[in-house]
């Protein structure tokens, strides 16, 4: 079930003259994992000189006609399938008309009547711990535009049609989102869906993921308000504040006895606000149609099946997996999940050992370390192996946790494996309970007072002699063997 | 369905196209002629039948997901009123 129909009380935002529900949908526009366009056999790399991947197709040159790349319709089933949506076995392509210098067609071709995917669901979680199932209504597939570069010339524009025919995914959400961080919280899940797929990128710096953000405010419990639309929003950070943004705005609009216009926004990066776009009233009038150029595209149940046999675990399910069979926190597992990379270093780590100390140690001392050094996972100097191996190494008593973390600094810092470390500086754990007997008998004769004061009944000073012999064996002593030999001394 | 004067301007607005004043008048008349022949078709009971794309049997061709086209940005802009450094240039679009 949606939260739609709950009027969380969490979430209202209060105004000078009550509470107010925010209500937001997105739509994602998300770039197509392919080597080829949609409709054309240019190329899709970025970074490319301008105008290098383009096609006549592409520039749309008079007589030139689109025939469609069979990876993308696979890549657009799969990510229905991966959205747990319906997948239509008969969808239609459409154009969608207007006029821009970044599109030479002048009609984008998408879908509008007949996507090829239908609804489905994304599960979201919430720092608070609380999980909401996000409706989806719909994902289609569509040609992205060229792209327009207006800081060149004083009064001309220059266009690079490279983008223009790379084949993007809209995936369209149900207005089920309630707040700012559930927004961002639905992007990070979405992007972190496409990625294990391995049907988008997800590299919003780059433009291959972009959202649209559609906001209202009401009355709890009220008919939805009018919304606004703001449009490309390539970071969680932007999409959080143009949301803030225009809550804010629309509710001080209403609160002062105005109404809100339904109208497309633009979002200024550098002042985080949002401004209505100009001279845009014929916008939404696209007079869409079939293209006459492309028969409708049907998938045959077999297809579909042979695609849903091959694809990966997601991370929903990775997850559970974790928190199962792991015996992982739900926190733990979600750090863990939320990208690809990680929970494939963490399974290498983990595999064959103590799967819950492994992700203790990765979670905080690995992250800790990266984070502290500005690296990501995949130039970490641990290896998931040399992870693993220190593991082993605590869980087989061959050095303490504590002693552990000396050495996985060591690790971070050399790339050594711990093995090496730990023989170099002698810092294996002893064991031995003779030495450590001994130990013990030299820190209870230096402190014969507080020996004394013990068995009297002050339990308290337990600590204090486990401390001292820790002290005297430099960190090394089994601190378990410490516990229970120093308990038989004492009480004994 | 009927095509008054303001939608012909509308679309042709919409279309980009210029057109007169005198010529709207006939625009409209020869669309509200064309819409009225098409509007025949409604005579025919659809009920219960799939929208027809094609008479021809074909589904729609697949392409392999190849590189086998681009790196011709001398032709793509040879018709180009205007270029520089391998851009497109026309006036200003800014929002």
């Amino acid at each position: 079930m949606s939260t739609q129909d709950m009027t969380d009380n969490t979430n209202l935002v209060q105004g000078e003259t009550g509470l107010w529900e925010v209500v937001i949908g997105m739509e994602v526009h998300a770039q197509v994992l392919s080597e080829a366009k949609l409709f054309s056999g240019s190329s899709t790399r970025f970074g490319a000189e301008p105008n290098q991947n383009v096609s006549l197709v592409d520039a749309a040159m008079p007589g030139m006609l689109p025939v469609i790349n069979a990876e993308c319709v696979r890549q657009a089933v799969k990510t229905g399938l991966g959205l747990k949506a319906e997948i239509n076995l008969t969808s239609v392509f459409d154009r969608k008309n207007y006029f821009y210098a970044d599109l030479p067609q002048g009609y984008q071709i998408s879908q509008f009547k007949q996507p090829i995917v239908g609804e489905g669901s994304i599960t979201i979680s919430l720092k608070d711990g609380s999980t909401h199932e996000i409706g989806i209504e719909r994902l289609h597939l569509e040609q992205d535009a060229g792209k327009s570069m207006h800081d060149q010339h004083p009064s001309k524009s220059y266009i690079d049609l490279n983008r223009s025919g790379v084949a993007l995914m809209e995936i369209v959400s149900r207005p089920d989102l309630r707040s700012a961080e559930q927004a961002g919280a639905y992007i990070k899940k979405l992007r972190s869906i496409l990625r294990y797929l391995g049907t988008c990128d997800g590299n919003m710096e780059e433009g291959s993921l972009r959202a649209d953000v559609n906001v209202s405010v009401r009355r709890p419990g009220e008919e939805l308000g009018t919304r606004t639309e703001t449009k490309n929003l390539n970071s969680v950070r932007f999409i959080t504040q143009a949301i803030n943004y225009e809550v804010q705005r629309q509710i001080e609009i209403i609160e002062e006895g105005g109404t809100i216009d339904q109208e497309t926004r633009l979002f200024d990066t550098s002042t985080g606000t949002t401004r209505t776009m100009r001279g845009k009233e014929d916008a939404h009038d696209y007079r869409y149609f079939p293209d006459p150029d492309l028969l409708p595209l049907v998938l045959s149940e077999e297809v579909v099946s042979e695609i849903e046999a091959a694809l990966p675990e997601l991370p929903d399910e990775i997850r559970a997996r974790m928190t199962g069979e792991y015996g992982l926190s739900d926190y733990d597992a979600a750090v863990l999940t939320e990208e690809k990379e990680t929970a494939a270093f963490y399974e290498a780590a983990s595999a064959g050992r103590d799967r819950k100390l492994t992700a203790n140690w990765m979670s905080v001392e690995l992250f800790g370390a990266l984070n502290k050094a500005s690296l990501d996972l995949d130039s970490s100097p641990i290896s998931p192996d040399q992870l693993g191996a220190l593991v082993d190494l605590i869980s087989d008593g061959t050095i303490s946790g504590r002693i552990a973390k000396d050495v996985f600094a060591d690790m971070f810092e050399t790339g050594k494996a711990a093995a090496d470390i730990i023989e170099e500086k002698g810092l294996k754990q002893v064991s031995d309970s003779g030495a450590i007997e001994t130990l013990i008998d030299s820190v209870m004769q230096a402190n014969e007072d507080k020996v004394a004061e013990y068995r009297g009944g002050k339990d308290k000073l337990f600590g204090f002699f486990v401390g001292q012999v820790m002290k005297q064996s430099g960190g090394q002593a089994n601190p378990a063997m410490v516990n229970q030999i120093l308990r038989q001394k004492l009480d004994g | 369905m009927s095509v008054d004067k303001s939608t012909v301007k509308k679309i042709a607005k919409l279309a980009r196209i210029a057109v007169s004043d005198e010529e709207t008048d006939t625009i409209a008349s020869e669309l509200n002629h064309i819409l009225n022949w098409i509007e025949e078709l409604n005579e025919v009971d659809t009920d219960g039948v799939a929208p027809l794309a094609s008479v021809t049997g074909h589904n729609l061709p697949l392409r392999q997901d190849a590189v086998t086209d681009g790196d011709k940005v001398d032709q793509i802009l040879a018709n180009a009123p205007e270029q520089a450094s391998g851009f497109f240039v026309v006036p200003k679009v800014v929002e």
